[in-house]
């Protein structure tokens, strides 16, 4: 007979009683628990998108809103594809890098893709050459296109990573991760697209975005087989530096007065706002737990106590002191705690990992020191809403051993 | 020896004075066997509390072996009736969710003693007992008579020199009373003092004394039969 034998014989006892503890312990720390390491993930894929495309400007027809950056192309509205010339030949500094989109969605095998057309870097750089544009003026380094160097052989896969690409023939395509793997294609492979062949130069690496769905082809060509004409749904302007993308808002609003210039500030911002209102909905669950849990702890274990009052005047009687009496439900308190804490951070993780991608498409994985805290929140939540409980059956009087309850 | 001096206990009831125990002196040297009889509410009950020190006197010193108990802390007295008195309660006060070996651990395990002598003196005493078969048994699976002799069995876990039993019979059958009588019969030979409430009137005989109390006093202080025909 120790302590925990004690302690446990009774808890099983009551299965009932324990479980309805446990399970208002149980919600509300799988609850935070979901919460906060969706919000977590959240955040990173946040800072993650500012890290890469931080630089980025993304010009876009007038009445487009949009909430995420990699699919800035997947609506119906046009620009003039011009504006990648005016944009070119302008002398703002950081233009040099642009990646003009169409989008078309086709069906390939009964399932939807995107046929993107994207304009090779070295089409728009040579018409800038031979234009005379600005292009010479801006200064030498970040923002400067290197338009006399040798065209070096290139890895057509770097488009997922430099969001622009130098060479595309007009019957070449690059394959997105998924739609390669849905449709088995590789490279070498021949694809009819809206009626005509193209040869699969590339299958590109998964990134987790839109872009894993995607068909690349040359803009001109999804123009012609769209029957659109020279028009883009948007164009991504590669930004090298966050300086100079600060410059750059100003200078393309001022360039392309009927065009929106969104950065990528603007697009996450959304994002941000979401995570600050689950981070503050974490809260108030939080609050909710320590106020509706506590009580309904408190309240089960007073009532607990009531219904022991002559068992536990008993084992005074037999000579428990009141340290012991008080560390039996301490213990007890303890226990559901600990139980409360690991199976809420499980539960929570679960929830969080299964849901978290569809609910704020993200990749959600487990973190281990939410257990930590998860633990530490229940075992205080019900070391709080025992104490005053334990501290009333402690100073029970052991007479109550000798009545009839 | 347990000695009551000049004890009273007034209780408040309902804005009005109860009177539980009036002036009550008296002397039980060790080993002795006594009995205490009175009509409901004569303050038997309350008389044995005090000597358990559980109940605090309004006036008046209760001493065992010339310690003032109520002189000592909560916990101190705890600690007195753990190594020095046993308990016996009218309903058995049974653990419920403990087997009968598990209930007789319990003051072992109060006092400090370790598992595996736990074990062996627990069932050493319900072997004593007649209830060797039954140690993983838990209360209700036992009959009324079993059940006390577990209580029993706890109450001798400690060794203790002072037996106190309020009325260890009254939820029994005569038979089953019997029983448990000759168990206290057999304590008291080992030397122990025993001081039990009891309604029953032959039960109340088998002890060397009686003491009947009324009103809080007590009115009569004889030998019982036993002592008698010893005599």
């Amino acid at each position: 007979m120790n302590l925990r034998t004690l302690v446990l014989r009774e808890l099983f006892e009551r299965k009932t009683q324990m479980l309805t503890c446990f399970l208002a312990i149980l919600l509300g720390i799988t609850t935070v628990v979901a919460i906060k390491n969706v919000t977590h993930y959240s955040e990173k894929a946040v800072a993650v998108e500012m890290d890469a495309l931080g630089a980025n400007v993304l010009v876009l027809p007038k009445t487009v809103t949009l909430q995420d950056y990699y699919s800035a192309d997947m609506h119906d509205e046009v620009i003039p594809e011009e504006y990648v010339m005016r944009l070119t030949m302008s002398d703002i500094q950081g233009v040099d890098n642009l990646s003009p989109k169409l989008n078309v969605p086709i069906e390939l095998d009964g399932r939807n893709f995107a046929f993107t057309g994207i304009l090779p870097k070295n089409e728009f750089q040579a018409k800038a050459a031979w234009a005379g544009a600005g292009i010479f003026s801006r200064p030498i380094g970040c923002g400067a296109i290197d338009v006399a160097s040798e065209p070096e052989p290139e890895d057509k896969k770097s488009l997922v990573r430099n969001r622009v690409i130098k060479d595309l023939e007009s019957h070449e395509v690059l394959v997105g991760a998924d739609a390669a793997t849905v449709q088995d294609i590789a490279e070498g492979d021949t694809l009819t697209l809206l009626g005509e062949e193209f040869t699969v130069i590339a299958v590109l690496p998964e990134t987790g975005t839109v872009d894993d769905s995607r068909i690349f082809g040359h803009l001109h060509t999804v123009q012609r087989l769209s029957g659109k004409g020279p028009v883009v749904n948007c164009i991504e302007i590669v930004g090298c530096c966050k300086e100079i993308s600060a410059g750059l808002v100003e200078g393309v609003n001022a360039l392309l007065p009927n065009a929106k210039v969104v950065t990528v500030k603007q697009v996450v911002a959304t994002q941000q706002n979401v995570n600050r209102m689950m981070e503050r909905l974490s809260l108030i669950f939080l609050a909710i737990i320590v106020i509706v849990g506590g009580a309904s702890i408190a309240n089960y274990m007073y009532a607990n106590v009531f219904e022991r009052r002559k068992e536990i005047g008993t084992l005074m009687a037999l000579g428990a002191e009141s340290g012991l009496v008080l560390r039996i439900f301490l213990a007890k308190a303890a226990l559901l705690g600990i139980a409360g804490g690991v199976a809420g951070y499980l539960l929570g993780t679960v929830l969080a990992v299964t849901l978290g991608p569809r609910l704020a498409g993200v990749t959600v994985l487990p973190m281990p020191t939410l257990a930590l805290w998860a633990i530490g929140v229940s075992i205080g939540i019900t070391f709080l809403a025992s104490f005053f409980p334990a501290r009333r059956a402690a100073s029970l009087d052991p007479v109550a051993a000798f009545q009839e309850v | 020896m347990i000695q009551m001096e000049n004890v009273t206990k007034t209780y408040t009831l309902r804005k009005q004075q109860v009177i539980g125990l009036d002036d009550a002196t008296l002397a039980i040297p060790a080993g002795d066997f006594v009995s205490l009889v009175g009509p409901s509410g004569s303050g038997k009950s309350t008389l044995l509390l005090m000597l358990g020190g559980m109940l605090t006197p309004t006036a008046g010193r209760v001493l065992i072996d010339g310690e003032s108990l109520y002189d000592l802390p909560a916990d101190g007295r705890a600690r007195f009736r753990k190594q020095r008195i046993g308990f016996v309660f009218q309903t058995f006060n049974l653990v419920p969710y403990l087997t009968a070996l598990e209930n007789v651990r319990v003051p072992l395990y109060l006092a400090g003693v370790g598992g595996d002598d736990q074990l062996e003196r627990a069932t050493a005493l319900l072997n004593r007992m007649g209830l060797g078969q039954r140690l993983d048994h838990k209360p209700t699976e036992l009959s009324v008579g079993q059940q006390q002799r577990v209580a029993l069995a706890r109450m001798l876990a400690n060794d203790p020199a002072i037996i106190l039993a309020d009325e260890p019979t009254g939820n029994l059958d005569p038979e089953t009373g019997e029983q448990i009588i000759r168990f206290f019969e057999e304590f008291n030979a080992e030397g122990r003092t025993i001081v039990m409430v009891t309604h029953d009137p032959q039960a109340a005989e088998r002890a060397e004394r009686t003491l009947k109390l009324r009103e809080g006093r007590v009115v009569e202080d004889r030998p019982g039969k036993r002592m008698l025909q010893v005599a």
